[in-house]
């Protein structure tokens, strides 16, 4: 093993560590190299896109694909309106991770708080927060941020606003049960001795302690939030068009799916190769980080 | 075990409570005056403003009208609703055995799939079997099932035409007085080519509508499989020469079940989720379609009716599941 010289403990160990269980999983590094493709693409949309997201080719309405045209090679062909689908395609990466980013963080930020609130305090903060935690589990949460974009009106940031809304509780169950586990460990009774305060034997003391399966959700939420903002987009609910979201491309798409399969095709195979990447990480993640499956 | 029961279902009050508590405040929280809203009528006078404030209540403390609607849905009053004009309760229970259907159908098929696949690659873990379902559990486990659909219904119902692309069966088929599950009423009735016309609308939607389910089992049972496969009870019994369909089948399966059951309870709350997509691709007239329907016409009571009569449904097949797992370990029950 390369990793034996280096002296345990240190953070650079770690990652060492890390990335020796991690890449164990061919899967998962063949995962991250896709992710890091698709994160590069959307970065340089305007770089990549042959043509601008929206521009409309009148006289090249449904090209196939790889036709040649005079305003150039569609490689993915266009759609109802004559818009290059390829470019649309890599504005919509931007969409998908922007959303995917944003849900994780607004999710697991709220659900870390009022987890460690539950969790340290006990009593009727656990009680309340834990309730009003299984009321929000009790309704499918597609249907629930369904019901929430209805509140807030049709568009991609309340899409993205719902779907954490419905997200959060699992990161505040994650949390509670973490910190239950550790609140009563020898390191936080001495540092507790010591005269920490509550706020930094919350954040400071236990909190990175817990991170492990916090991580693990994360990247699992990450993968839902696409596919959820997805179909609220499909249903109408999420972006409105002509943003280029993939599932909002896909519900354009309907219509034409007897007639031109590439329109349809397209978006949903980026929405797969996107999750399953983010998901294949996940696993990765989850046997580098879970010490019950390391074999050392 | 009585007492167990018991402590589960008091467990649910305040999450019902909770439930009630949603559903009667979305319509208070939608942007726009409520009373307008759940009247669904343009250009009141003011006379019929105050008459309709009167009639649906909103004039009283806010409290009081809580409990007028807890009492109202504790009768079985969810409201009418404003498109059909006929009450919601009722509309709920005719669309709901479409939903039954597609669902059960779905789970039968993730079950008899899933379960045997997750044995199967546990048993030869690191073979090309193992390999392949797995990845392809993940291919599942990560597909936008919008997507899925619009391409089985361009393959199968525009390419090769097996299938109908939408509806539940062929018009030439009526049955007035039927249960409203397709299935069944196409059997009872009796008539020639009508169980094969409900089965050809039915295959497609309820294929999509297992994929998460089935890549979930299937993961979960090769997972829970491989746990119990590595036990000490597991290697005595294969060490004293019982044979390995034994060991397999009453040893290790049925504790590799009990995690397994869990996950197919909490499938459920995703499987209401999936309808809606589902039922909305292949406009299939169940729950789903009726809530995203009710959601784009603006029918609240709809809506309102439907997220409380949706909510309990999940709650109560928890709760089923959650007995159940106690049936099965006995070890839960005594906690």
């Amino acid at each position: 093993m390369a990793d034996t010289t280096l002296t345990p403990g240190t953070r650079r160990a770690q990652l060492a560590e890390f990335w020796f269980y991690f890449s164990e999983n061919r899967g998962a590094v063949i995962a991250l190299v896709v992710f890091v493709l698709v994160l590069l693409a959307a970065i340089a949309a305007p770089i990549l896109a042959a043509h601008g997201p929206d521009v409309q080719f009148r006289d090249a309405l449904l090209a196939k694909p790889m036709t040649d045209t005079a305003h150039g090679h569609f490689w993915l062909g266009t759609d109802a309106v004559g818009r290059d689908i390829l470019s649309r395609l890599l504005f919509g990466a931007r969409y998908s991770l922007f959303v995917g980013f944003f849900v994780v963080v607004l999710a697991l930020s709220v659900g870390v708080i009022l987890g460690l609130l539950a969790g340290w305090f006990g009593g009727w903060v656990d009680t309340v927060i834990m309730r009003v935690m299984d009321v929000i589990l009790a309704f499918p949460s597609l249907l629930l941020a369904l019901v929430f974009v209805a509140v807030l009106g049709p568009g991609l940031i309340n899409a993205m606003i719902a779907i954490a809304v419905v997200y959060q509780p699992h990161f505040a169950r994650l949390t509670r049960a973490a910190v239950m586990g550790e609140k009563n460990k020898d390191y936080v009774m001495a540092a507790q001795v010591a005269g920490a305060g509550n706020m930094r034997l919350m954040f400071i003391t236990v909190l990175p302690n817990c991170l492990a399966p916090l991580i693990v959700q994360g990247t699992m939420s990450f993968s839902n939030a696409i596919l959820d903002v997805a179909a609220l987009g499909f249903l109408g609910m999420g972006a409105q068009p002509p943003t280029p979201e993939w599932g909002t491309m896909l519900s354009e798409a309907r219509e034409f799916i007897l007639r031109a399969w590439w329109v349809v095709t397209f978006p949903g195979l980026a929405i797969l190769i996107t999750v399953l990447a983010i998901n294949l990480m996940g696993d990765g993640l989850r046997d580098a980080l879970d010490p019950k499956l390391k074999r050392s | 075990m009585i007492r167990f029961i018991f402590g589960k279902i008091l467990w649910l009050i305040p999450t019902l409570i909770g439930i009630t508590i949603v559903a009667f405040g979305f319509v208070r929280v939608l942007p726009g005056d409520p009373v307008l809203l759940m009247a669904g009528e343009r250009g009141l006078s003011p006379e019929r403003y105050a008459e309709l404030t009167h009639q649906l209540g909103y004039d009283r403390p806010i409290w009081v009208q809580y409990g007028e609607f807890v009492w109202r849905v504790l009768h079985g009053d969810l409201g009418d609703s404003l498109v059909t004009h006929r009450p919601v309760l009722h509309e709920f229970l005719t669309l709901f055995p479409a939903t039954l259907e597609l669902g059960i159908t779905a789970m039968l098929i993730a079950i008899v799939i899933g379960v045997p696949v997750g044995v199967i690659a546990a048993i030869k873990r690191g073979s090309w079997f193992d390999q392949v379902s797995m990845t392809t559990a993940l291919v599942g486990y990560s597909m936008p099932i919008f997507w899925w659909g619009l391409l089985l219904i361009i393959l199968f119902s525009g390419v090769l035409h097996w299938t109908p692309v939408s509806g539940r069966i062929s018009l030439m088929y009526y049955f007035p007085n039927g249960t409203n599950f397709m299935i069944w009423d196409a059997i009872a009735s009796g008539q020639k080519g009508a169980l094969t016309s409900a089965l050809s609308h039915l295959v497609l939607p309820a294929v999509v509508l297992a994929t998460i389910p089935l890549a979930v089992i299937a993961r979960q049972t090769r997972s829970a499989m491989l746990e119990v496969l590595g036990e000490d009870y597991v290697r005595t019994a294969r060490a004293k020469g019982m044979p390995p369909r034994r060991v397999i089948g009453i040893h290790a399966l049925r504790n590799a079940m009990i995690p397994v059951i869990t996950t197919i309870g909490l499938q459920v709350g995703m499987l209401m989720a999936g309808a809606i997509l589902t039922e909305t691709i292949f406009s299939w007239p169940g729950i789903g379609k009726w809530m995203v329907d009710s959601i784009s016409r603006r029918d609240y009571p709809s809506v309102q009716g439907g997220l409380l009569m949706i909510a309990v449904i999940v709650m109560v097949v928890n709760l089923i599941v959650d007995l159940l797992y106690g049936l099965i370990n006995p070890r839960i029950r005594h906690r």
